[in-house]
């Protein structure tokens, strides 16, 4: 039989009700705030910012960087945040407006690098401390298995005669490291990148699905999420980026196939500005531990990651050298 | 057959059963939250998975996903806040359902037909799987283009009884959708990079659905007399069951094709399914009151994509869903490459993965069953505590995505929006569809274009797309052709009449 809510007798009822939905809500704020509390007080806590969604690459770096730390005992725990926006653009103006903040780090790369210049932002990398290079990944040339290119030779002719005839798919927006790889190579073989007629899909997957149905003719993608239609004959690599070949895939560096020109899309970790040399040093120090344990080698082989591990002077002029480099590249598109 | 046996045995074991236990509850519990998904749930749980056998960690995915599609359901229906996109549409019957005192109703068919759409999904799944994933490549953005044009010109069936007033509400939802810089021009965001990329349907739908109807009941608190919910029977009844099953078994045919194909998603599948049965329903003045096929369809239809994305991913090792995407990541991390080779190298993981999918639809039917009176009584909380609790979650759900003030600003304009609509009479579904469907739109068509180099013709060089485009006219054309005979009782006339009496506050 209904009862009315406002009868008498089920007055506890509905005290129990509430009761129930505090109790629920509650258990749900707690599941959700950061965790903090549970200090062990000789180990210092750290923040690490990632600035894309969880399971991307930056994600998978941050997150196993943090973990190898605190399992071997390097630090106390870490807080992880997913910052997403704008390709990495929101987490690095986060970055910078925690001046002084010495218990942060973002783990970041080439694509933020470039993002920062497309979404007109003015938080650049120059602006951040930087801490340490962790990873690279080379780009790989990708075609379908019944493309009528079979070496680069092949592609960059046909690529030269008419550019806009060969359509180009990467996983990343403009700005991201599967967009400047294929910019920065018409460039070099003597392309006009702005005739590049470059198709940004939505990641691995949607490229995946493009180059197996021939809709592009070549793709441009870190190799990882490829390794299964590779090895089964349905994509082909016809060369890889980097400066050295790689283990998994039985492809030519570009060099080899006779194209002076070579690409990384790399990752590593800044930390904000205004902070002393005694904190960076610190966390430089931190990191070099880190990327000297069994752990992190581990961490490498299993993510098919290359070791690019660089501090100091020498990776804060890396990391000069690429913000000049991706400017000029976007500036010659006219996105910037 | 026997493999599949095999596979149950796999996953009958006790800890695998345990590990599907889990990932059903906490599928279930971040469907429920809007901002958090299976996606992001099993990309935090990636960790975890180095301590745990492959089949462990994926029998636990998979149960996360069928669970988060299920999920979102209980608070759409019950509190008007959808937990994710997939179940904004069962919210514009569901909640209806649960003000006429029929929540308990709404949830079972929602629970029952997940599991009914699951089960149909997974068999067909087993059975196409290794055959069929191969021409799902082979559809383009000529394709796409045309099944979502099909998808919008669907939309005028749903503007309500006032033309003007749906148009409206169609534009506001498509100029929402041009937020963001997905065409490398930054649209709409006012040099805000917050803004960047867009604004998220989940919040879109929260902010109009639940943040604008808490502002229009406090609005008019004082002056009108509380409205006490009924409370219903427990059960369906004989008539709920024979007004379900039909839109059940419609739905998965919907949400099944729509998830393997690789831009199919979840959203369009639900959508069109509430279209077919607003069409087809023999109660289409019950529809914007609270019609159980509103409810009944779309939620087979979600449960049934989250099935049909298995397929490429199995067969390709092709993520066509975010949550897939992050499975793949998993399965990569232990060493195995799906695709072809992985029913010959890896069976037992396989047909153990397949058998967990019966297993967690089960177990998501046995959970959320007996639940579903228990959850229908939560609508007798006195109406202040009941929508400050709306307003609480809601707001959680938005901040919890990423930590953003912003986003909290952004949920409450929404939200003046969504009480500016009901003001104005102005109906909710069209906005919503014209998020959904714009930027995709755009992007099939931006992505046609840009591969042919600008060739017009190429929207036609795909037979799906054709047949789409003769579908297209022909939902155009024969109303039309049938009022110049001047036969009078136009069907699509007919139709607007009985929707006279559209979604009104």
């Amino acid at each position: 039989m209904p009862t009315d809510v406002r009868d008498p007798g089920s007055r506890r009822a509905r005290a129990a009700w509430v009761v129930v939905l505090v109790t629920v809500l509650t258990a749900v704020v707690a599941a959700c705030g950061v965790t903090r509390g549970a200090d062990e007080a000789d180990n210092r806590r750290l923040r690490m910012m990632i600035p894309n969604s969880p399971g991307g690459g930056y994600d998978l770096t941050g997150r196993a960087a943090a973990r190898v730390m605190e399992d071997d005992g390097l630090t106390g725990r870490f807080e992880i945040t997913n910052v997403i926006g704008a390709s990495g653009t929101v987490a690095m103006q986060r970055l910078l407006n925690e001046r002084e903040a010495d218990d942060l780090m973002l783990t970041m790369g080439l694509g933020v690098v470039g993002a920062v210049y497309t979404n007109r932002s003015d938080a650049t990398v120059d602006r951040a401390t930087p801490l340490a290079r962790l990873v690279e990944e080379s780009e790989g040339l990708l075609v379908p298995s019944d493309s009528p290119f079979t070496t680069v030779e092949d592609f960059v002719k046909a690529w030269k005669a008419d550019p806009g005839s060969v359509s180009i798919g990467g996983g990343s927006s403009p700005g991201g490291p599967d967009h400047l790889f294929p910019m920065q190579l018409a460039q070099a073989v003597g392309v006009d990148p702005r005739e590049v007629n470059y198709v940004a899909y939505d990641g691995g997957g949607p490229l995946t699905t493009a180059l197996l149905g021939a809709k592009i003719d070549v793709g441009t993608s870190g190799l990882g999420e490829f390794e299964g239609q590779i090895a089964e004959g349905s994509l082909r690599v016809l060369a890889v980026s980097g400066e050295e070949r790689l283990e998994t895939v039985d492809a030519p560096t570009l060099k080899e196939s006779g194209v002076d020109f070579a690409f990384s899309n790399w990752r590593g970790v800044l930390a904000p500005p205004g902070i002393s040399d005694e904190q960076r040093d610190a966390l430089v120090t931190l990191l070099e531990e880190m990327q000297d344990t069994d752990a992190w080698r581990d961490e490498l082989e299993r993510n098919g990651w290359t070791d690019a591990f660089q501090t100091g002077a020498e990776f804060e002029e890396f990391l000069v050298s690429q913000d000049a480099r991706v400017e000029d590249t976007l500036k010659e598109l006219g996105l910037v | 057959m026997d493999m599949l046996l095999d596979g149950f045995a796999t996953a009958l074991t006790p800890i695998n059963l345990l590990y599907a236990c889990i990932g059903v509850l906490l599928g279930t519990s971040v469907g429920v939250l809007p901002g958090i998904g299976p996606a992001m749930t099993v990309a935090l749980l990636l960790p975890v998975t180095y301590n745990v056998s492959p089949e462990g960690a994926l029998i636990m995915f998979a149960g996360i996903y069928y669970g988060g599609m299920y999920g979102g359901s209980t608070t759409s229906i019950l509190l008007n806040t959808p937990g994710e996109s997939s179940s904004v549409i069962t919210a514009i019957e569901g909640n209806k359902m649960a003000k006429a005192g029929r929540a308990a109703q709404a949830l079972a068919t929602a629970a029952i037909g997940s599991f009914v759409a699951g089960t149909i999904g997974t068999v067909l799944l087993v059975a196409l799987a290794p055959s069929v994933a191969d021409w799902v490549v082979n559809l383009g953005a000529p394709s796409y283009f045309a099944i979502m044009l099909l998808a919008l010109v669907a939309v005028t069936a749903v503007l309500g009884d006032s033309k003007l007033r749906g148009f409206i509400s169609l534009a506001l939802g498509l100029s929402i959708g041009l937020v963001g810089t997905s065409t490398g021009q930054p649209r709409l965001t006012f040099g805000n990079s917050l803004l960047a990329d867009g604004i998220d349907i989940v919040v879109v739908a929260v902010a109009i659905f639940a943040i604008g109807e808490a502002l229009w009941v406090a609005a008019h608190l004082r002056r009108r007399p509380l409205e006490i919910t009924p409370v219903g029977r427990p059960w369906m009844g004989r008539a709920d069951w024979s007004r379900s099953w039909r839109p059940w078994l419609r739905g998965t045919a919907y949400g099944f094709p729509f998830g393997a194909l690789p831009a199919g998603g979840a959203e369009m599948p639900t959508f069109l399914s509430y279209i077919t049965e607003r069409r087809l329903s023999k109660h289409p003045e019950e529809f914007g009151h609270g019609a159980i096929e509103g409810v009944a369809g779309p939620e087979a239809a979600n449960n049934a994509s989250a099935a049909g994305t298995m397929v490429p991913l199995l067969a390709l090792g092709l993520p066509t869903t975010a949550t897939a995407a992050v499975i793949l990541a998993s399965m990569q991390s232990y060493g195995l490459q799906p695709g072809p080779g992985l029913f010959d190298n890896e069976p037992e993981l396989v047909w153990g993965l397949l058998a967990s999918l019966f297993v967690a639809n089960t177990l998501l039917l046995v959970l959320n069953l007996p639940l579903a009176p228990v959850w229908a009584k939560l609508l007798r909380t006195p109406r202040p505590y009941l929508y400050a609790g709306i307003l609480f979650f809601a707001s959680l759900g938005a901040y919890s995505v990423n930590f953003q003030w912003f986003d909290l600003l952004v949920l409450l304009a929404f939200g003046l929006l969504g009480l500016a609509m009901r003001r104005f009479a102005l109906p909710v579904l069209p906005l919503i569809i014209g998020v959904i469907l714009g930027p995709q739109l755009e992007y099939q068509l931006g992505q046609a274009l840009q591969l042919s180099e600008g060739d017009w013709t190429t929207l036609l060089s795909e037979p799906v797309a054709v047949v789409a485009y003769v579908v297209i006219a022909l939902i155009v054309l024969v109303p039309l052709v049938a009022r110049l005979r001047g036969g009078g009782t136009d069907p699509l006339e007919k139709e607007l009449d009985d929707l006279e009496k559209e979604v009104r506050p």
